[in-house]
């Protein structure tokens, strides 16, 4: 991970940036914060023993590696490309998010933090935080919106089992901006005793290359599992994208090599609808939460409530080294829309038994469009960031209502 | 001799430096309110653009940012606002409070030459930390505009010495951690911090975030050339914000606002002549 985040430095001659994009936009009063938290992450990453701690808490707590699993029924039924999982939702806590939750509060113990924060959408970034808090001992504050808090009451009942405190954010629209935003104000004024553990790969410099080299065990695996259990390395690999810390994860590994990348983001209603979280696909260059990248705004410049179904993909900006990697190609970026995952939702469910979460559906919808027009011999990895319990009610709702219209028409 | 150095400079006593946000509640009682501190001696103005995502500003300057954009104000609208301003008769330094994406978004190209055409003075971007802001700062200078930079009690030494030297108009010093808004107590180091800041730079140095007594004004009298209110005046503001709006109630808001300053903010000299 350290060769690659020299390489990009020397790419961009500029620390923190992945071409025009990342850096620092955010007020003096967290500067402070920034530069000594890249001196610590950057003296910890070094650290042979910090690693060691990091992975061997990954394997006893999370049950660290997950599997890579062919999907023989799934492929079969699309006869394209073979379609392999890794399996994030394996994860303690049933998502991926665990993996930078464990690394960096391991980082703000190291860096003598006293106390955590955590911002969180739909709650999976808020439940780890919350779990790794009660491991370790740490008091916890989670920031949400208010709006979210009343979508996700189980997430919010977990993280308040857990021992950590949920403060509802009512500022803004009361989603997963302000809660970011309301984290950051709350950082600056705490930052003396506080470390604040910035769940997907967005926010200031940073962050972006914190959050990816705590990620990228996933791919890491996922590329070893992919060459044992088929003999070379696949021919793509897909992954769902909101700010986009599962998909760094997995890319991360494969970027020197000749594999195909491929980023689901949200299409929501449609595109064309203004009812989505197609950063990509319909953002403009601008600033967000500290970081250069393409954002949903408005002609002035005043950033756009993005919507989806799935709460964990409804972020108006994306990380910056997404940005990076769709404006040099390495990478390639489709909207799924809220159908389009609910469509691979269900197949899942019933050609593998496997639920996912609506986030990690849209990589898979995307995944099945991609392998319908590759060759039989070759194979798609898909990471699978996280499961679908949490989302069974959002599910049903929308399948009752499907029913309901069908009946009507 | 520039505007900004004219008004605000080592020579006078204890600058006053209010901040409003444009178009709250409306850019008739932007205009009103900025006649209104002049004529309380303010020496310089700091004008707030509203935005979706004030990341600095605490919760009673978002509310005004939201009170603004609800009739859909912007940076542009706003840089047109001074020209009023201007008309009205108020002839102190105006300085623009803009988040960077709104910036970026009108283009700096568009963005100096509206300053120029309305008569801005100066401009403080509170997103842009001095790493960020090396070519804007070379820009406002081409274009005769102080870019204000920002220190806070937990900028380092080294920082502090960098960003010293390459400030311009005067130095904002942050008197508390965290964001903007009305606090009782100054961050505890904040006294050191501006003798700190005092060795650091030459300019005129003004102590903001927290302010809103005459009292606190006494106490810090001794270690700053000014100080800046925000929250303070745009909470009097919030208040009034339906008064303000209606023509026929609005002067007398205004006047309270004006009494509210003489009482509770400004120090003593500097009750209006």
């Amino acid at each position: 991970m350290i060769r690659e985040q020299k390489e990009m430095e020397r790419n961009t001659g500029k620390k923190g940036r992945f071409g025009e994009f990342g850096g620092q936009y955010v007020p003096e009063t967290l500067m402070h914060a920034l530069l000594e938290l890249e001196q610590g992450f950057q003296e910890a990453i070094h650290d042979p023993s910090f690693l060691d701690e990091y992975r061997q808490i990954l394997k006893d707590y999370s049950g660290r590696p997950t599997p890579v699993m062919h999907c023989k029924r799934l492929s079969e039924e699309f006869g394209g490309a073979q379609i392999y999982l890794k399996r994030e939702d394996l994860n303690h806590t049933g998502a991926h998010k665990i993996n930078n939750a464990v690394g960096q509060a391991l980082l703000a113990m190291r860096m003598g933090k006293k106390r955590i924060i955590a911002e969180t959408g739909a709650g999976q970034h808020g439940v780890a935080t919350a779990t790794v808090a009660a491991y370790f001992g740490l008091p916890c504050k989670v920031f949400m919106g208010a709006v979210d808090v009343e979508r996700q009451a189980l997430n919010v009942f977990r993280m308040k089992l857990l021992g950590a405190e949920v403060v509802p954010v009512s500022t803004g629209n009361g989603t997963l901006k302000d809660a970011i935003n309301e984290a950051l104000r709350y950082w600056a004024a705490n930052v003396e005793d506080t470390a604040y553990i910035d769940g997907s790969v967005v926010g200031p410099h940073p962050y972006p290359t914190m959050v990816r080299d705590f990620q990228r065990i996933i791919g890491d695996e996922a590329r070893r599992q992919m060459i044992e259990k088929t003999g070379k390395l696949p021919d793509a690999a897909c992954a769902c994208v909101g700010g986009g810390s599962n998909a760094m994860g997995l890319f991360t590994a494969f970027l020197q090599d000749p594999v195909l990348l491929y980023g689901a983001e949200a299409g929501g209603k449609g595109t064309d609808t203004g009812e989505h979280a197609a950063t990509l696909t319909k953002g403009r260059l601008g600033v967000i939460h500290g970081a250069m990248t393409y954002l949903l705004q408005d002609k002035d410049g005043q950033i756009i409530e993005p919507y989806s179904i799935s709460a964990g993909l409804d972020y108006p900006g994306i990380g910056p080294e997404h940005a990076f990697l769709a404006k040099s190609g390495r990478a390639h970026y489709e909207a799924i829309t809220d159908k389009e995952a609910i469509d691979a939702l269900i197949t899942l469910s019933v050609r593998e038994g496997i639920l996912p979460a609506l986030e990690s559906a849209h990589g898979l919808a995307l995944a099945i469009k991609k392998a319908k027009t590759m060759r039989h011999d070759q194979t798609i990895l898909v990471c699978l960031s996280g499961r679908g319990d949490k989302d069974v009610h959002t599910i049903l709702h929308v399948l009752n209502q499907k029913n309901e219209g069908s009946g009507k028409a | 001799m520039s505007r900004m150095s004219a008004y605000v400079n080592k020579k006078q006593d204890m600058m006053f430096i209010p901040f409003i946000t444009a178009g709250d509640p409306c850019e008739e009682a932007t205009v009103e309110l900025a006649c209104v501190l002049q004529s309380a001696g303010a020496n310089a103005l700091e004008l707030g653009i509203p935005y979706s995502d004030p990341l600095a500003d605490g919760p009673v300057i978002q509310k005004a940012s939201k009170r603004a954009l609800s009739h859909g104000m912007s940076l542009l609208q706003s840089l047109r606002l001074v020209k009023k301003i201007r008309l009205r008769g108020v002839k102190i330094p105006v300085i623009i409070f803009t988040y960077f994406n709104l910036l970026l978004q009108l283009g700096e190209e568009n963005f100096f030459r509206e300053a120029k055409e309305n008569e801005i003075d100066g401009l403080l971007v509170p997103d842009l930390p001095y790493e960020e802001s090396r070519e804007l700062a070379a820009s406002c200078s081409m274009h005769g505009i102080s870019l204000i930079s920002l220190v806070a009690p937990t900028t380092s030494e080294k920082r502090l010495r960098k960003i010293g030297a390459d400030a311009q108009g005067f130095l904002y010093c942050v008197s508390s951690l965290g964001v903007t808004g009305v606090r009782r107590r100054f961050h505890p180091d904040v006294f050191p911090f501006l003798e700190r800041v005092r060795r650091a730079c030459d300019l005129p140095v003004a102590v903001g975030f927290g302010i809103s007594s005459g009292a606190q004004v006494e106490e810090l009298r001794e270690h700053a050339d000014g100080y800046i209110v925000g929250s303070a005046i745009v909470s009097e503001v919030g208040k009034r914000a339906d008064r303000l709006k209606n023509e026929d109630t609005r002067f007398e808001a205004l006047q309270e606002i004006s009494d509210f300053l003489n009482k509770n903010l400004l120090a003593k000299h500097k009750v209006v002549e």
